[in-house]
């Protein structure tokens, strides 16, 4: 069968000598799945937006890319705008700016369906409702008519899939379909994905940096380094017997939710920038295996076997020694705490939830402003931390993990309930006391550029909360925290902008760290990283908790990286916990409906199991949390709920279940009235090479 | 660090070069050049009226036989004092407010935002005309002031919006956190994030007050004789355009020139600092 | 993340668009902006009434007036500076309430004026506003559509040096160049002072009219071609980096289209909402074009009154204007929801 596509040694140099793509060549043939894997800034968007004809004309492009034999490079615009749309799609990442603010999502794709087929408004218009049916979007007609914004960003996606496969394309490229959504989203585009396939027949080159999606999706995967695939081959072989060292940390520093406990192994450094490239193999600065061979020159990506290649003078020799990455990479060794020795209820309370409540006034409208109805964004949560434990908050967007945690953080008194922080009620503070207890409670953002003011030195921000509590010896003390979360004391001096994201993240906890606290709230401290860097900040996070005796508070959407870390772990849904318990409770046998389904919808970076895995997919989005459904909140996509006798439904309409602790366990409780234990997650014990 | 790239991005940038050199060359004219004239602005040389550019009397002389080479780079004096005066006040004040208001929002918002929008309304142009003449024996310093007081409002809106965006971003939310005073948090992580548009802002209301001040004048509500603005010499200089054309085009020539160079400037800040916009 | 929360809500539950909360809505309004006008008109007022000098007009006239006939004159027109501010104000504001904006300095209807002053205003504005808009878009799109080429770098320097130049600088100008060129040819080609000449009737004086009103319409439209040119290059530009063109192209559009269908499109929303603001301040007139090419709409009346100590007339230009302004805020406000259906409100 001929491919469809062939990309030969394409490259691409933006102005001021940034070479973006570096050589790339690939095939993709019918029906057949591309994953195209790399962090930011490997190149791998680039090169789809080459192939497209859609990079700004300051580029310089060269190589070859073929359609059927028929090269793009350098065709003219009359013959370029048939293709595009027509034989090759996009689907573009961020949704909401894909679509045209100004227009409605139905005349969008009806402009999709007419700019290639002769046919009349109204009829491109029915076509239209037909995608967005064939789409899963639900009354298709009503919702043809609205605009982009008022689409939630599933649905939104959705509708970008429709429009890429209006004209039957033979070739659709996904620029990280699922990156902004989440998880349990996830797997309804992924699926909405495989039906377009089925339905087009086309190939589809994947490009995302999720080796967990690639993994049920792709049938060949190329990895990108630097602008340049270092190494090629079918999924299995990639995914159990990678050849380079850089797949190789990939593979070893995904956290995984069916992993067993332990440190992750992190990948040192960071990638190089595109503007001045070390001489040899990119890669070599960060490999543990480099030799001085490695810095002459850059290997080329050579042939190893069927359909197989790899950019790594040291492949046979990984090949030969059946080398695996925990022999390549050092393991590092995470000193165990001693607290966690003590029986939990013997350890002291340092952060209590009793029945929480917030709820804002829900506004609409620029011009004409106006209070439209209560946001239930928490409405009645409970939990408690003790001393050296950590307590995951996880669940989608919209579930009210961060309004609990901006709650807990202003320290005042709240709408309802209780806030308890080392046993002062915040209710109770007055204004001295809650500036002292704000020592003991620190936080770590999310988005590490955020977080740091641009305008200061990194010393300057490090010792703002010093100063502002009266501290002495502040310089000491910062180049003591900087040392701490591994960084030099001479990066005091520098500003965020000239650290990378693992780095400003590393500056934000020794920030939180300054003033010695004992609770640490982490709000998605590692979801804005590459997973070669994530995987040292989740370590440090580990070691820095052990050696400080810390409480963490950890809020986060994965539930991979909580497993990592986490001791106890809380799910939240539309404001409400589902499911609290250990981690090995929760993951290992998930009472709640939401957790079973939500722990079922992450990909796992293991083609086998991926494929053999059934998947318990949700239907449609979240309710409003302005409008929650009355009884039970999860009802309305509650696949068990589906499943009940109509008498047994009534209960759940009319009465909102409690979390209840389960009958067989210690630590683990669900608010659902028919809670029933099953296992979703596959066991892992063949993780290592089959 | 960032100074030190935000500089090179201005000293590549042609527009702000070439309008920070024709600046520069119109302050040196306005300062040093009386200095090389043969006439004080004061005198009055009762053997030429009205007489055209020659080679005693360089860009010719007044009705009443003042040199206009010297008075009009008097003129000019006083409208790049003004036009810097009243920039600096206006923008301090735009910051101020609307810092103040987007960080604060509530009633302080509303109060704020409710004062600005009555200085929008109020007739600006009126207040100005009646007062300023009335000003005479004060100092032209109530006139900048005056000027300042009804340029800042669309300013202060916009610092207001940026504000309430930069109010939410996890660095203010983490000084909060860490127990730092509300008027600290201003001053020390909201207005120098502000700086750029400050910056530009305030380049951008130099020209416009410059532009502001002549307008007035050209109606005898600005600057007051015998003082003299490059507003005040345009409007006598248009009554007379057709015969003695360089009554108005020397003084109306640096007024254009001088705006000129602010606004390159301007522009070209606005390209080296803020490097996302266009500009 | 609540925010998109947020957004999804609202637009999954059918929350339409209550007549009563809009009502609501615009009363509220209404009734801030009638407090902004009364606040802004009686201010004027009171500044015009307590430093202006109408007497000096009757006073220094050849013969001399008698100082009773004086105050009964003044008295008729509530322009006495023997009665008491407060009362002078309390009949004014009384009479404006009611409609009725007071005599001007020498017993004229401020009604009557101000009406036919609106007239020649916005004869005079009208194409002006439209022309510059209009030529402005095309212009500043043009502009960002070849940026960094030769095209784009002509309408930037021109641009600029326009907007350098002040309207009566550059009025001025016009008028010495038309003199001039008038001269030269020995006959009158352009007209370059008042609004019609009235010995021509019919099809003559609308010709004639027309004459009159090129150089104020160049004058005027001059700088806001320069300003929306200026503002259409940035909005274009920054929708041009889009995402959205770039989908719009990958569906098959060709470069052309998408910047006009996708791109202008969006990018239109900011200029014309200066644009409905411009139109909406048409009523006050524009000063400097006024007073130099001798138009006597509102501008000219504004200066006209202060100089002529027209207490009455300066109010009610004041109150006109900060009336006009709010309307032309709202109308803009109106326009953007209009265009954007992102802060459309059903």
């Amino acid at each position: 069968m001929s491919p469809i596509l062939e990309v030969n040694d394409l490259t691409v140099t933006f102005p001021g000598g940034i070479q973006a793509v570096r050589g790339v060549s690939y095939q993709v043939s019918r029906g057949e799945v591309l994953g195209i894997v790399g962090e930011s800034g490997s190149g791998k968007s680039v090169t789809s937006l080459a192939v497209m004809g859609l990079l700004p004309k300051n580029a310089v492009i060269s190589g070859s890319v073929r359609l059927h034999g028929r090269e793009l490079l350098g065709m003219d615009e009359d013959e370029l705008v048939r293709v595009r749309g027509k034989a090759i799609s996009m689907i573009f990442q961020d949704p909401l700016s894909a679509f045209t603010p100004v227009y409605t999502i139905g005349d969008q794709l009806a402009e999709a369906v007419r700019i290639h087929q002769k046919v009349g408004k109204d009829k491109a218009f029915k076509r239209a409702i037909e995608l967005l049916d064939l789409v899963g979007i639900p009354h298709p007609t009503v919702r043809a008519k609205a605009f982009p914004h008022e689409f939630s960003g599933g649905m939104r996606q959705r509708a970008m899939i429709a429009m890429a496969i209006a004209n039957d394309p033979d070739l659709l490229i996904c620029d990280e379909p699922t990156t902004a959504l989440d998880v349990t989203i996830q797997a309804q585009i992924l699926d909405v994905l495989k039906t377009a396939q089925r339905e087009t027949g086309a190939g589809i080159v994947m490009i995302t940096h999720d080796l967990g999606v690639i993994a049920g999706m792709a049938d060949r995967v190329l990895v990108m380094y630097a602008g340049r695939p270092v190494e090629e081959g079918r999924v299995d072989d990639i995914y159990y017997r990678p050849r380079m060292p850089y797949t190789m940390g990939l593979l070893a520093s995904i956290p995984r939710v069916d992993g067993a406990e332990g440190p992750l192994v992190p990948i040192e450094g960071a990638p190089p920038s595109p503007k001045n490239l070390p001489p040899g193999c990119p890669f070599a600065p960060r490999c543990p295996m480099r030799i001085d061979a490695c810095e002459q020159e850059e290997p080329p990506l050579v042939t190893i076997g069927d359909g197989r290649h790899v950019a790594c003078i040291r492949s046979r020799e990984i090949e030969h020694k059946n080398l695996s990455s925990t022999d390549v990479y050092p393991v590092p060794v995470i000193p165990p705490s001693d607290i966690q020795r003590v029986p939990r209820e013997q350890r002291a309370k340092v952060l209590e939830l009793d029945n929480l409540v917030r709820h804002y006034p829900l506004m609409k409208g620029a011009v004409f402003k106006r209070r439209v109805g209560t946001v239930h964004a928490v409405d009645g949560i409970s939990f408690d931390i003790v001393e050296g434990e950590t307590l995951a908050l996880v669940g989608e967007s919209g579930c009210g993990k961060t309004t609990t945690l901006q709650q807990i953080m202003q320290l005042e008194p709240p709408q309802d309930g209780r806030i308890v922080v080392l046993g002062k009620d915040s209710a109770k503070l007055d204004k001295a006391s809650r500036k002292a207890l704000r020592r003991d409670l620190q936080i770590v953002f999310q988005d590490p550029m955020a977080a740091l003011d641009p305008r200061m030195p990194v010393g300057d921000i490090v010792a703002e909360p010093l100063r502002a509590h009266g501290q002495k010896n502040v310089s000491a003390k910062v180049v003591e925290l900087l040392e701490l979360v591994g960084l030099a004391a001479e990066h005091a001096e520098r500003y965020p902008q000239h650290f990378s994201g693992g780095q400003r993240q590393r500056i934000g906890i020794a920030r939180a760290l300054a003033l010695e606290p004992k609770v640490l709230v982490l709000d998605e401290p590692v979801s804005a990283l590459d997973v070669s860097i994530q995987a040292g900040v989740i370590n440090l996070l580990e070691e820095l908790k052990n050696r400080l005796g810390l409480s963490y508070l950890f809020v986060a959407h994965d539930l991979a990286v909580v497993r990592h870390l986490a001791d106890r772990v809380a799910v939240m849904y539309l404001g409400r916990i589902a499911e609290i318990g250990t981690v090995e409770n929760v993951y290992d046998r998930p009472a709640h409906p939401y957790t079973q389904a939500l722990l079922s919808a992450i990909p796992l970076p293991d083609p086998e199991m991926e494929r053999t895995r059934k998947r318990i997919i949700l239907e449609g989005d979240l309710p409003s949390p302005a409008d929650p459904p009355s009884g039970c909140r999860f009802r309305t996509r509650c696949p068990k709920f589906a499943r009940l006798s109509e008498h047994e439904r009534r209960r759940c309409v009319e009465e909102e279940p409690v979390v209840i602790k389960l009958a067989n366990a210690v630590d683990h409780g669900a608010a659902c009235h028919y809670a029933e234990e099953i296992e979703v997650i596959p066991a892992s014990d063949d993780l290592e090479e089959k | 660090m960032r100074s030190k790239v935000v500089l090179a991005r201005l000293v590549r940038n042609r527009q702000a070069r070439y309008g920070s050199i024709a600046l520069l060359l119109l302050v040196l004219l306005a300062y040093v050049g009386p200095f090389f004239g043969q006439y004080e602005w004061t005198d009055k040389d009762f053997m030429a009226f009205l007489s055209p550019p020659s080679a005693d009397h360089w860009w010719g002389t007044t009705t009443i036989g003042q040199d206009m080479y010297a008075i009009t780079l008097r003129g000019m004096q006083k409208s790049i004092i003004i036009g810097l005066l009243t920039a600096l006040i206006a923008t301090t004040l735009a910051a101020i407010v609307g810092a103040f208001a987007g960080y604060f929002g509530g009633w302080v918002d509303r109060v704020l935002m409710w004062g600005v929008d009555l200085l929008l309304v109020l007739p600006s142009f009126l207040i100005i005309a009646i007062v300023s003449p009335r000003l005479k024996n004060a100092s032209w310093l109530w006139f900048v002031v005056l000027l300042a007081v009804f340029a800042w409002m669309i300013t202060s809106r916009v610092v207001r919006s940026m504000t309430l965006s930069l109010r939410e971003r996890e660095y203010v939310q983490a000084a909060r956190y860490m127990g730092i005073p509300q008027w600290k948090i201003i001053f020390r992580h909201v207005v120098p994030n502000l700086s750029s548009l400050l910056i530009i802002d305030a380049t951008l209301n130099v020209s416009g007050a410059v532009i502001g001040e002549a307008a007035l004048s050209f109606f005898g509500f600005g600057i007051q004789p015998p003082d003299v603005s490059l507003g005040t010499l345009i409007a006598e200089g248009a009554r007379n355009a057709t015969g003695y054309p360089w009554l108005f085009v020397f003084p109306s020539g640096m007024l254009v020139a001088l705006v000129l160079s602010i606004n390159l400037i301007g522009d070209g800040l606005r390209d080296a600092l803020d490097p996302g916009s266009n500009t | 993340m609540l925010g998109v929360a947020f957004v999804k809500g609202v637009n999954r539950s059918p929350v339409q668009c209550d007549r009563r909360v809009m009502g609501k809505y615009l009363l509220r309004r209404l009734a801030m902006n009638a407090v902004l006008v009364a606040i802004a008109a009686s201010l004027a007022y009171m500044l015009a009434a307590t430093t202006m000098n109408p007497r000096a007009s009757y006073e220094g006239r050849q013969p001399p007036v008698p100082e009773a006939v004086i105050d009964a004159t003044l008295d008729a027109y509530n322009l006495n500076d023997k009665t008491p501010v407060f009362e002078r104000y309390v009949t004014w504001a009384s009479g404006v309430v009611t409609g009725d904006f007071g005599k001007t300095w020498n017993g004229a209807s401020v009604n009557d004026e101000m009406g036919r002053r609106i007239g020649v205003s916005l004869r005079l504005l009208l194409i002006g506003t439209i022309l510059g808009f209009a030529i402005g878009v095309i212009l500043g799109a043009y502009s960002a559509v070849k940026q960094y080429k030769i095209q784009d770098r002509i309408i930037g320097v021109s641009s600029f040096v326009v907007m350098a130049v002040p309207v009566f600088v550059l009025a001025t100008l016009l008028a010495i160049a038309t003199y001039n060129l008038n001269r030269g040819l020995g006959f009158t080609l352009i007209e370059y002072t008042g609004e019609y000449n009235p010995r021509l009737s019919g099809w003559d004086q609308f010709l004639n009219r027309l004459n009159h009103l090129i150089l104020p319409t160049i004058s005027l439209s001059v700088g806001s071609i320069a300003f929306y040119s200026r503002i259409q290059r940035n909005m274009m530009l920054d929708v041009l980096g889009q995402d959205f063109v770039r989908t719009a192209m990958a569906k098959g559009l060709r470069r052309r289209t998408a910047l006009f269908k996708h791109a202008l499109r969006t990018a239109l929303i900011p200029s014309a909402t200066y644009f409905a603001f411009a139109l909406g301040t048409v009523f006050v007139g524009a000063i400097f074009t006024e007073k130099i090419f001798a138009w006597h709409g509102m501008g000219a009346w504004l200066v006209d009154a202060i100089n002529q100590n027209d207490v009455n007339s300066v109010a009610a230009v004041s109150l006109f204007t900060a009336a006009c302004i709010l309307l032309a805020a709202f109308m803009s406000d109106l326009l953007v929801a209009a265009l954007d259906p992102r802060v459309r409100v059903s």
